[in-house]
């Protein structure tokens, strides 16, 4: 099995920790994740407040390398707005010619061009639907048992450019865990957001929504809270001990990447997989599994 | 109440252009099928915090109230999570046209802009220079301009993700740089809606 992978920014910095249980996951489960050679940013949510074509132009640059590279017509991505972005850009080229005009026009510029027909889709999706969930359980090595575990699928993974599962009530992530022997938590909030980017510009909001979020999981009686966004998990962890302060609580929820709750099912080691690099503590729920 | 007593409107106040301006967005005439059922209302997770929620804004914009839909704290309390767009029933890309009276309200440089607008140019301006973000330096521009004693606040949070190596100094950059900066310049020149 073998993928273009769009890594996005957040892979190096905020979510090295994604970035690296990805890459171990990957190799684990034999699917070849070939980095899609010189891809640049997908403009996020801050692009489209400037300009829309430009945004357009940006994710279209990044589906037009792939048409290079050899590896199928499939590009891999496990950021939220980068599959957004990228997923979006193909269906407004597909539906609007004006637009499709303008972005051909650009990246003329730079002696690209891009006709469309590359399928973008989220690691998970990879997980479940290529790799299929019996793969997922034969090579689980240290079952998470008696782990309860609150899926978190965001916002943009599930709306109009996402994946093909129930908008209110997506089960994708609760099969995943279920296979890696955990158990889903019932969780209202699943896919209600974390305010994004409003953690910049609109702070009290964002964490008015974050700490909904983790009042949710608690009382669902989770042990932690696995994500699909690196934003979404910057905003939770990062931002936890601020909500605690604000609202007087004393939350002490880790936020893991699906990826990092796979790997450590699979046998591998906590480093490998960044659970260190959790602001709230994750490397106890990689101790109890080791 | 003070959704009715902004109801009385004169004539003379009305702006009949902006409805033709939001239009001008891939798919935006939809925008004339809202039947004011307020499902992206209560489907928006920050409802609560707009001063006008996302139907009044929509009834507002039908109504050619320009500037009061551009001045107003909704359009910079919406954080892109697409819910309204998922749900609405006639199908309204509500978010994009949201990100479109952001777009409106940056370039005439509106007051409750100017955050939002530091963020974009913050961000733009690191992507026009490596073609890729450096969050570490995004961060350290946005917190400069906005809020440099503020940024003292934020400080914990940059300091416990430093620490965890997941604000790395330096990054990486697109190699053909020229190439993308030629199609940003001419993306900009053909510009959008």
């Amino acid at each position: 099995m073998r993928y273009s992978y769009y890594p996005g920014c957040s892979m190096d910095a905020t979510g090295k920790q994604y970035g690296e249980s990805i890459d171990a996951v990957a190799k684990a489960l034999a699917v070849e994740l070939i980095e899609l050679d010189d891809w640049n940013c997908c403009g996020a949510t801050a692009y489209m407040n400037v300009n829309e074509v430009l945004s357009f132009c940006l994710s279209a640059r990044n589906l037009a390398l792939v048409g290079d590279t050899g590896n199928g017509r499939t590009l891999v991505t496990a950021c939220s707005a980068c599959y957004t972005n990228l997923r979006k850009t193909e269906a407004y080229l597909a539906q609007f010619p004006e637009i499709k005009d303008k972005v051909g026009q650009a990246l003329a510029e730079a002696n690209m061009k891009y006709e469309g027909g590359v399928a973008t889709k989220h690691f998970l999706q990879v997980l479940v639907e290529d790799v299929g969930l019996e793969r997922i359980k034969a090579s689980v090595k240290h079952p998470l048992t008696g782990l309860r575990v609150a899926p978190y699928y965001g916002c943009q993974i599930v709306r109009p450019y996402g994946i093909e599962d129930d908008a209110d009530n997506p089960m994708m992530m609760e099969h995943f865990l279920e296979a890696l022997g955990a158990t889903p938590t019932q969780y209202a909030m699943k896919v209600m957001c974390c305010g994004g980017s409003l953690m910049g510009t609109r702070e009290e909001v964002a964490l008015r929504l974050c700490h909904n979020l983790l009042l949710c999981a608690q009382e669902a009686k989770a042990d932690c809270i696995a994500v699909a966004c690196p934003l979404c998990q910057m905003n939770l962890d990062a931002y936890q001990v601020a909500i605690n302060k604000k609202y007087g609580t004393n939350f002490s929820l880790p936020i893991v990447y699906f990826t990092q709750l796979a790997g450590l099912a699979f046998g591998l080691k906590s480093d490998e997989l960044g659970m260190q690099r959790c602001i709230v503590p994750a490397t106890q729920i990689a101790a109890r599994y080791a | 109440m003070r959704g009715v007593q902004e109801t009385v409107l004169y004539e003379e106040a009305m702006d009949l252009k902006f409805l033709d301006e939001v239009y001008g967005i891939p798919g935006g005439d939809k925008i004339k099928d809202c039947i004011q059922c307020g499902t992206c209302s209560g489907s928006c997770p920050v409802s609560w915090a707009m001063e006008e929620t996302p139907r009044q804004i929509f009834a507002m914009i039908r109504a050619g109230m320009r500037d009061k839909v551009l001045d107003s704290l909704t359009i910079w309390t919406c954080a892109s999570c697409y819910q309204c767009a998922e749900r609405c029933p006639q199908e309204i890309k509500i978010t994009d046209i949201m990100y479109m009276l952001k777009r409106m309200a940056i370039r005439e440089d509106r007051r409750r802009s100017r955050k939002a607008r530091a963020l974009s140019e913050c961000f733009v301006n690191v992507v026009n220079r490596y073609g890729r973000n450096r969050e570490t330096e995004l961060m350290a521009r946005f917190a400069l301009i906005t809020d440099p004693l503020g940024s003292v606040a934020l400080a914990p949070v940059g300091m416990n993700l430093f620490t965890r190596g997941r604000l790395p100094l330096g990054g990486g950059k697109v190699r053909d740089i020229e190439g993308l900066r030629k199609i940003v310049a001419k993306a900009q020149e053909l510009g959008g809606e």
